[in-house]
């Protein structure tokens, strides 16, 4: 597997990462090393093996569905780049 | 009595509690270690006044008979946990200003305890690294020397700003995290204990999360009791982190017996890899006599799929990351870009992910989306899920064959040059991680323990791996271990 010029544009675009034109060749080099790596779990015999969903044996705790924290929008708005009335802002996103 | 600096947090205690000395003069020699300390890079945000008035409330606490382990003992937080109203950014530019308004489950706990937080230290960023240079604080440096030399060398990383530290003296204990070998690796460049503990053991509440199924927190300490001190003050359930583990915290302290008699260490081939210095190779003979001098039974082990590990590894990390660093949008907290005319909200996310974000940690957010993307999903990620499973079966397989820990290297190297990798591909630094990157995919407990120096007088460590919730006895060993191996060095002070 080779991942090319375009690949690496539609997997930067996918991870909503800018990537200058320029840098796109180098970027693709790096992950084919890094899959080139990648590439040994193909030796590897995994006919009927699971795959690991959780490293420890437990089942997930639950918890009763009920309301136990909130009332708190100015301190989850304290860290916002752009907050207004209340909100977090950005730019229009429909026209 | 030695300078206050000088102390383990168990000698601090025992102080403390015998009213020799206060959390207040043991906090303000530790804040004069930083001060003086500026070239180690290992404090990025000094919290000064929260440690004076912790230092104040511990000291009133103990003058009324209610002193926890962790009372009066002045430790370091990497910039990994959110602490509340103190900048916690992940050594990211993406978390520029971020100070959050709750407080991480361990850094509560230890408060709760009376721990005192002298400052934020140093990391790569997002954890991501095994250098710490990936930091946007810049590089932490390792206060080790070679020889006469007088160049920088890594602390290790991800948690490099807490080895610096702990190994300075600049504190008597840190917090480090560990995804893929980031508190052993950088313990075992700098000399000091390090131990993550079982997957679970700890909340990863208000951790800044990279691979949520393979991080995990753990102390960085003088010595294995210290680590069996904080790590009992930091451990336990929280209704916060479904995967803490509801089980009772032991007392690993009284646990450290040293005896080891009886016990059977695992030694595996496949940790014998090619280009592997002598020295590192000498170490492990030299430690696998000692166990055995201690009354072990040494075995021969096979942990046959270690090899693919790595790769593994490169896989579920970089998936997991790209899922969890999602959320650096420039929306709710952190560096948001500035726009030009007519860019709407995609143009938003991009740029500020670019911007945002460093090189090391771009790269592995794409590799993530890469594998998890549709039609490579099966081909990548579910066959590395699939060898995770195996590789936690080789450590089952041999522990059920009556192995109680394995002993192995913890790095394939000592500390190398600031600066020597960066000419290097991206898999020559994960290949650091390469005898510590298995314990985190089987989620097993694994410390690394200083246990000799090489030919330019650099610390090298061991690495015990033991059996899922026995870091109690996993530590034991260690104790063995660090009482036979007798490591005194510390560096000699040029900062």
């Amino acid at each position: 597997m080779s991942i090319d010029t375009e690949t690496a544009r539609r997997t930067a675009k996918l991870a909503r990462i800018a990537v200058p034109e320029e840098r796109l060749p180098a970027l693709a080099g790096e992950f084919n090393a890094i899959l080139g790596f990648i590439e040994q779990l193909q030796e590897v015999d995994v006919d009927g093996v699971e795959p690991m969903v959780s490293v420890t044996p437990m089942r997930l705790k639950r918890r009763d569905d009920v309301v136990t924290d909130g009332n708190q929008a100015e301190a989850i708005l304290a860290n916002a780049p752009e907050a207004r009335e209340g909100f977090f802002a950005v730019p229009k996103v429909v026209e | 009595m030695s300078a206050l600096t000088d102390l383990t947090i168990a000698e601090a205690r025992d102080l403390l509690r015998a009213g020799e000395t206060t959390a207040l003069a043991l906090t303000e020699a530790h804040l004069e270690a930083i001060e003086g300390a500026g070239a180690l890079n290992a404090f990025v945000h000094h919290t000064p006044e929260i440690a004076r008035a912790q230092a104040k409330a511990a000291d009133a606490r103990i003058a009324r008979g209610d002193q926890p382990d962790m009372c009066g003992i002045p430790i370091g937080v990497k910039d990994l946990f959110c602490t509340k109203g103190v900048l916690s950014q992940a050594a990211s530019k993406i978390l520029d200003g971020f100070k959050p308004p709750y407080e991480s489950t361990i850094t509560d706990k230890l408060f709760h305890d009376g721990a005192i937080m002298l400052g934020k230290l140093n990391m790569d960023e997002f954890a991501m690294g095994s250098s710490n240079e990936t930091s946007v604080y810049g590089d932490a440096v390792n206060p080790w020397r070679a020889g006469n030399s007088e160049a920088a060398l890594t602390p290790g990383g991800s948690s490099g700003g807490s080895a610096a530290a702990v190994s300075a003296h600049l504190c008597l204990g840190a917090l480090g995290t560990d995804t893929g070998g980031s508190i052993r690796q950088p313990a075992a460049f700098t000399g000091i204990t390090g131990i993550k503990p079982t997957y679970g053991r700890c909340s990863r509440w208000g951790i800044v999360a990279f691979a949520s199924s393979l991080d995990q927190a753990g102390p960085m300490t003088r010595s294995v009791r210290d680590a069996a001190i904080f790590l009992r003050a930091m451990s336990g359930h929280d209704p916060k982190d479904s995967t803490s583990a509801d089980l009772p915290v032991p007392d690993f302290e009284a646990m450290l017996t040293g005896d080891i008699r009886g016990q059977v260490i695992g030694i595996p081939k496949e940790y014998r890899i090619d280009g592997m210095p002598e020295e590192i190779d000498t170490l492990w003979q030299q430690g696998i006599d000692m166990l055995r001098d201690a009354g072990a039974e040494i075995r021969d082990i096979s942990l046959p799929h270690t090899k693919y590990a790595l790769p593994a590894y490169y896989v579920i990390a970089p998936a997991e990351a790209s899922s969890n660093l999602a959320r650096y949008d420039g929306v709710r907290f952190g560096h948001r870009a500035k726009l030009s005319q007519g860019d709407g909200i995609t143009e938003m996310y991009e740029k500020t992910r670019a911007e945002g974000f460093g090189d090391e940690v771009q790269r592995r957010v794409m590799v993530g989306t890469y594998v998890l993307s549709a039609g490579f999903y099966d081909a990548y990620y579910n066959r590395a899920r699939k060898v995770r499973t195996l590789i936690k079966k080789d450590f089952e397989d041999v522990f059920a064959a009556g192995v109680d820990a394995i002993l192995t290297p913890a790095t394939p190297s000592s500390a190398f040059e600031l600066g020597a990798m960066e000419d290097a591909d991206p898999i020559q630094m994960y290949l650091n991680d390469v005898f510590t990157v298995t314990v985190n995919l089987a989620g097993l407990p694994g410390i690394a323990v200083p246990t000799g120096q090489d030919r330019r007088g650099l610390p090298m460590a061991l690495q015990l791996i033991g059996k899922p919730w026995e870091e109690g006895a996993l530590m034991n060993v260690a104790q063995s271990l660090e009482d036979r191996a007798g490591f005194v060095a510390r560096p000699e002070k040029w900062w």
